[in-house]
């Protein structure tokens, strides 16, 4: 177990015309080599902005970042922006949700790919080629020899995905942050990337952060999972423990809100109300006018991230007994659907 | 079915490809929908599901007679309305309103919430304005909005308050049916669930008929009475959505299926999936025969790449359009891929 990635109480806020947004407020983590760590939670739980904290890609207008980031023993955050680069697209290799935003429309895919090569490294472009087409045909981009003088826009939502992981492997990267990869996509094409990413974790032994709001995601591809809301982490597990035993409210509403492929069930279960505005977020727990199990505690304390079992923590004042009973009658409700 | 609302009989929709600038010459046509039949009953929901380019939206813009269909014809409450004029079509569109993929790009970000709810109403001269207000405010908190909300922007709103907004406009005038097009697809898991039951509320308060349109066999089973599958243009499998998810019987909705993410690593881990290969092929010069076969798990030369599959009853409204249908349901890859005698046709 080694971990390549230690994020520790990390905080991320904005200054904002309204006031300050603590989008991050105190998260850690670590991420371990070849291990795939799964971020879930819904938009504007701070999700993404931890991860872009992570490399640097925050606006420093307005953003202050405090906590520590260790890569391989180095820290990256205020590490100087040149330091960054380095790292950036060679050692950690980041996509995105929509691909089409990623990719410079006016150049071919394999101009751009031969790009993120010839940053890197000291090599001639016809070897960056060699290398771009390598890395098309590992992707699985039928025909890659003719379509690496394509153009994004000949390629369809998934291929271009294939394009973008294709660009991240370049360098072959210890860690992949992946932000919402497979959300724009049909559920055909997302089962082919999340396979991809499978294969090519193996491969090239690289860790994976999936940032997601699906929990079906989540079980398909993660070994670890941490479950944030409102900017702070209120569940943190391995991808086994957080679907048989879940211990955070949110978490089982998450759960519960799915809709499943098995069962009969007339309603799904609705998380009330929507995700709390962070400029002025909620006394207490944050999560607590949405939890209905919320008691007279809730409003007053801020609950702190307790180890619950081994590697397990949450984020939740309920005592352990009366937490084990509500999962328990939750548990059969959500299998009583499977039966 | 007794008394349907909507019968859709061999409904095409075709695109034209042309070349040159001022001669523009057709060169060929864009088959997005092709030769479609089904129909909807009253109070019933249908689920239309398939990937990207499949032609489910065309299908349902030509439905709303936003496109002008090709051939075929579409009879709305026993009426047909596929070559009514636009002012023909004015009293039907009352009856028969649409909700929008995308919460952000449907609603006018320069009017008024309650401008954009009232707008239906205005447009068919229902009420007085007092009245108006008074029947937007009270959609409001049909939908779960806050009536105090009347004289907002659409931008102070999240998605899924949007699309509740988009709902009540759909609801505005008592339409009999609503076309939803992907309507939770933009939306987050547990904003998606909300939305959901909000549609399923509203159904059985008003005795609406949905047809709803999405790529996750999740969510369209969760709402659906009945589901059918398209592929390229073409219905590949159609039958009541406890039939269509326990008994597939075309290996496209097979794969469909086996595609969804199980939300439990120990069932995922188990089980088998059949990936399919490739992207769905274009629409402009699709597969010979059976649209499918390049994709197919059990395509079998000679058979599938000459011989085009009709849809074939299965029992129970059942139908499927292939010539191997699966024998049971869940099979591993290699099962499906070890295809049986052909159905003799």
């Amino acid at each position: 177990m080694t971990a390549v990635l230690q994020v520790r109480d990390l905080r991320t806020s904005f200054r904002t015309d309204d006031g300050i947004v603590k989008a991050v407020d105190g998260v850690s983590f670590d991420v371990e080599k070849g291990k795939t760590l799964g971020i879930v939670g819904e938009s504007g739980s701070g999700k993404s902005v931890t991860c872009l904290t992570v490399m640097g890609l925050n606006d420093r207008r307005n953003a202050t970042s405090s906590g520590s980031v260790l890569f391989d023993g180095r820290e990256l955050l205020g590490a100087p922006p040149e330091q960054l680069r380095e790292i950036r697209g060679d050692r950690i290799a980041m996509i995105f949700q929509d691909p089409m935003t990623s990719l410079n429309p006016v150049k071919s895919i394999g101009w751009q790919l031969e790009e993120a090569v010839l940053v890197h490294n000291d090599v001639t472009r016809s070897q960056a080629r060699a290398r771009a087409l390598e890395l098309l045909k590992a992707v699985g981009i039928p025909r890659a020899e003719t379509r690496i003088d394509d153009y994004p826009h000949q390629f369809s939502g998934g291929m271009r995905q294939r394009v973008m992981i294709a660009m991240a492997l370049v360098n072959n990267p210890d860690i992949l942050i992946a932000d919402e990869p497979t959300t724009a996509l049909d559920v055909t094409t997302q089962a082919q990337i999340l396979t991809l990413m499978r294969r090519l974790q193996r491969e090239f032994n690289m860790a994976i952060v999936m940032i997601t709001h699906d929990l079906g995601v989540i079980a398909e591809i993660a070994d670890d999972v941490v479950v944030m809301y409102a900017g702070k982490i209120v569940e943190q597990a391995t991808v086994d423990d957080l679907f048989e035993r879940p211990q955070h409210p949110y978490t089982w509403g998450l759960l519960g809100s799915l809709p499943r492929l098995q069962g009969e069930s007339e309603r799904l279960y609705q998380i009330p109300g929507q995700p709390p505005s962070l400029l002025r977020p909620p006394s207490g727990c944050a999560f607590h006018p949405r939890c209905e199990f919320a008691f007279d505690r809730c409003p007053v304390v801020v609950p702190e991230l307790v180890e619950f079992a081994d590697g397990h923590r949450h984020r939740c004042l309920l005592d352990d007994a009366r937490r084990l009973q509500i999962w328990e009658q939750k548990k059969l409700e959500l299998k009583g659907e499977a039966a | 079915m007794t008394d349907p609302l909507l019968v859709v009989q061999n409904l095409k929709k075709y695109f034209p490809v042309t070349k040159g600038i001022l001669l523009k010459k057709e060169i060929g046509s864009v088959k997005a929908v092709d030769d479609v039949s089904f129909s909807v009953a009253r109070g019933e929901t249908l689920g239309i599901v398939g990937e990207s380019g499949c032609g489910k939206s065309t299908l349902a813009r030509c439905v709303m007679r936003l496109l002008d269909p090709t051939a075929g014809t579409i009879v709305f409450d026993g009426r047909d309305i596929t070559r009514l004029s636009r002012s023909q079509m004015r009293p039907i569109r009352r009856e028969l309103m649409m909700v929008f993929q995308d919460p952000y790009a449907s609603l006018n970000g320069r009017k008024r919430v309650g401008f954009i709810i009232a707008e239906p109403l205005e447009v068919h001269g229902i009420g007085t304005e007092a009245e108006r207000k008074r029947r937007v405010q009270e959609l409001l908190e049909v939908v779960g909005l806050n009536p105090e909300h009347y004289n907002r922007f659409p931008h102070e709103f999240s998605g899924g308050q949007r699309q509740r907004i988009g709902i009540a406009r759909a609801l505005a005038v008592n339409p009999k049916m609503i076309v939803c097009d992907e309507p939770v697809s933009a939306l987050d898991v547990s904003v998606q669930a909300q939305i959901l039951n909000l549609l399923k509320d509203l159904q059985s308060e008003f005795g609406l008929t949905y047809v709803f349109i999405a790529h996750d066999l999740n969510v369209v089973r969760h709402i659906s009475d009945r589901v059918m599958v398209m592929y390229l243009g073409k219905i590949a499998e159609i039958a009541d959505d406890t039939t269509l998810y326990s008994e597939p019987r075309h290996p496209y909705t097979g794969a469909l299926l086996s595609a969804v993410p199980i939300p439990d690593p120990t069932l995922g881990r188990k089980r088998q999936q059949i990936v399919l290969e490739g992207d769905v092929p274009s629409p402009i010069n699709p597969p010979a025969a059976c649209r499918f076969h390049p994709r197919c798990p059990r395509f079998r030369e000679g058979v599938c790449d000459v011989d085009e599959p009709q849809l074939r009853p299965f029992g129970h409204g059942h139908e499927a359009a292939c010539h191997f249908p699966l024998e049971r349901w869940p099979m591993t890859a290699d099962e499906v891929a070890d295809a049986a005698q052909p159905i003799a046709s």
